[in-house]
């Protein structure tokens, strides 16, 4: 659970009933090459969203783009009921890159402490920032390494620092790139627990990206992205019955080969 | 009558972010963090902190006949040090930060680029006061370096070159993408600085073109700022001058590496 005592929850006046991200002919353009061809799509708030698709597809430039941190966006593109990259919005979402972000000759909880002073800033917030580090540490199981260097650790343990980071304040919207690759299957079934628990607590919504398709049988909802355009865009269950397969891999696979014969496979762009 | 004696709540409220252009918590917070980097790094420390004594030392002696050799060269060499170490250190540690993805996470977040430039520019600035604070004392006491004026007034301006370092080394760190480049840098920023600042050779005996080059580049104005302390014993208005020019162009260069701190990236 994931209490943080600052003052009432930061509800949005702006739109309440608005999707927490609304994306309409959403195009980004990196370098020669065209990343995301006018994509549409709502990820609704308070659920986990995943984002799948192969290495390549444009997960993580959409999820730049969301956060705010890319360049050349053009279309429309709305996170929480604001223009993407609003100022006010830097506070309200929780981001974590593919590589963990993280100072590798900080400790653990050094790491947390400076970022949770930066959400959270002043010498009166100290005990609240203490505490709400601890139970961060704790939910991304780490207590045991606390006053480890970051960059003493293993893999999975620093991109689980790197989660921490991101859970730390309460965020409205977590976007995480690839938050459980490379962590073992228990470490992984713990943080999907950990993201079901902060979405039905707190309301929040998470989107996350994976090229594992079998972790999308734990999503709300899933957009299903190839070549830098989005396949599907539905709920695990209906993308199953509407291609009649049983898994969402399978499902993935299918609408491939029905793009591919549709002739409408975007034309593969020459890399640099 | 109600007398107004409405006790304060005790739920902590957060205080909505003021729009100054710098928060205090969060640049004291870069601040901290920046120092407890380095205090893992404890070999980086003491390099910071020693060479410039040994070199101090080692300069005595070399110039052993001629003292007064010693004191124009370990004057200057007081105000060289801290800008080489300072804008060594700052241009990998931004590099650092820029590749390792946190510069990204830290703008995604509520953080001011003022703030974190001036974060840095605390932590290194109070390094650079313990490292030119070392080297001047051990030069005027143990060393007889003939200072005229105030043995402050060079701690003064090793302080301002020490910044000027830290603006310089922020700024070439946008342009370096490894670090290999970014160390490149040091003779490609430095070196010319160095060469047409006075310290082989007084400035005016220079070529009228280099001169001319020496006398709009930062370095120059330090040493003359340093030689200025070392001949006059009061503040004088060419000492005001050069410490003011070496200020505005730490401030300048600052300004121009919070340009390049970028939120959206390609």
């Amino acid at each position: 659970m994931m209490n943080y005592s600052s003052g009432p929850p930061t509800t949005t006046q702006e739109h309440p009933t608005a999707p927490a991200v609304h994306a309409a002919e959403l195009t980004v353009v990196r370098g020669p090459r065209q990343v995301l061809r006018g994509l549409d799509f709502d990820v609704p708030r308070g659920q986990i969203t995943g984002l799948l698709g192969p290495s390549g597809c444009g997960k993580s430039t959409l999820m730049r783009a969301i956060v705010g941190t890319q360049a050349k966006v053009t279309g429309t593109l709305d996170v929480l009921g604001l223009p993407a990259g609003h100022a006010t919005l830097r506070s309200r979402i929780g981001y974590v890159t593919q590589a963990p972000s993280v100072y590798d000759d900080l400790t653990v909880r050094q790491n947390l402490d400076y970022f949770a002073a930066i959400l959270d800033p002043g010498r009166t917030a100290a005990e609240r920032r203490h505490e709400n580090v601890t139970h961060t540490i704790a939910d991304v199981d780490l207590t045991s390494h606390a006053d480890a260097l970051a960059g003493n650790l293993s893999g999975g343990q620093r991109s689980r620092v790197s989660l921490a980071v991101a859970l730390l304040g309460t965020p409205e919207l977590l976007v995480l790139d690839e938050p459980t690759v490379g962590l073992d299957p228990v470490l992984r079934r713990d943080l999907w627990n950990l993201f079901h628990t902060i979405a039905a607590d707190r309301g929040a919504t998470l989107l996350v990206s994976s090229h594992v398709m079998d972790e999308a049988e734990r999503c709300h909802r899933l957009l299903l992205m190839r070549e830098g355009e989005i396949l599907a865009d539905d709920t695990p269950d209906a993308l199953r019955t509407q291609t009649g397969a049983d898994t969402v891999e399978a499902a993935f696979l299918h609408l491939v080969d029905e793009a591919i014969a549709a002739g409408n496979q975007p034309r593969k762009e020459s890399v640099r | 009558m109600s007398t107004n004696t409405t006790t304060s709540p005790r739920t902590s409220t957060t205080t909505l972010p003021k729009p100054s252009a710098i928060n205090y918590a969060r640049t004291t917070a870069t601040a901290t963090r920046v120092l407890r980097q380095l205090r893992h790094d404890p070999r980086t420390i003491a390099l910071m902190i020693f060479i410039p004594c040994v070199m101090l030392f080692l300069l005595r002696y070399v110039f052993d006949g001629s003292p007064r050799t010693f004191d124009s060269i370990g004057a200057s060499l007081l105000g060289i040090f801290p800008l080489i170490t300072m804008f060594l250190v700052t241009s990998i540690a931004t590099l650092r930060e820029r590749t390792s993805g946190t510069l990204e996470r830290l703008l995604a977040m509520p953080l001011g680029k003022a703030d974190l430039i001036a974060g840095y520019a605390l932590a290194f600035g109070a390094l650079a006061i313990v490292q030119s604070a070392l080297a001047t004392g051990l030069a005027v006491w143990f060393l007889g370096l003939d200072v005229t004026g105030s043995a402050w007034l060079l701690l003064l301006v090793a302080l301002l070159d020490a910044l000027l370092g830290t603006a310089l080394g922020l700024f070439v760190s946008a342009f370096a993408s490894s670090e290999f480049q970014a160390v490149q840098f040091m003779p490609a920023v430095i070196f010319p600085q160095l060469l047409l600042c006075g310290l082989f050779t007084p400035r005016p005996n220079m070529h009228p073109v280099l001169e001319g080059i020496s006398n709009v580049l930062p370095m120059s104005y330090a040493v003359d700022g340093m030689n200025e302390v070392l001949k006059h014993t009061d503040v004088t208005a060419n000492f005001v001058r050069d410490a003011l020019i070496v200020a505005a162009c730490a401030l300048l260069v600052l300004t121009l590496g919070a340009a390049t701190l970028r939120r959206r990236t390609a």
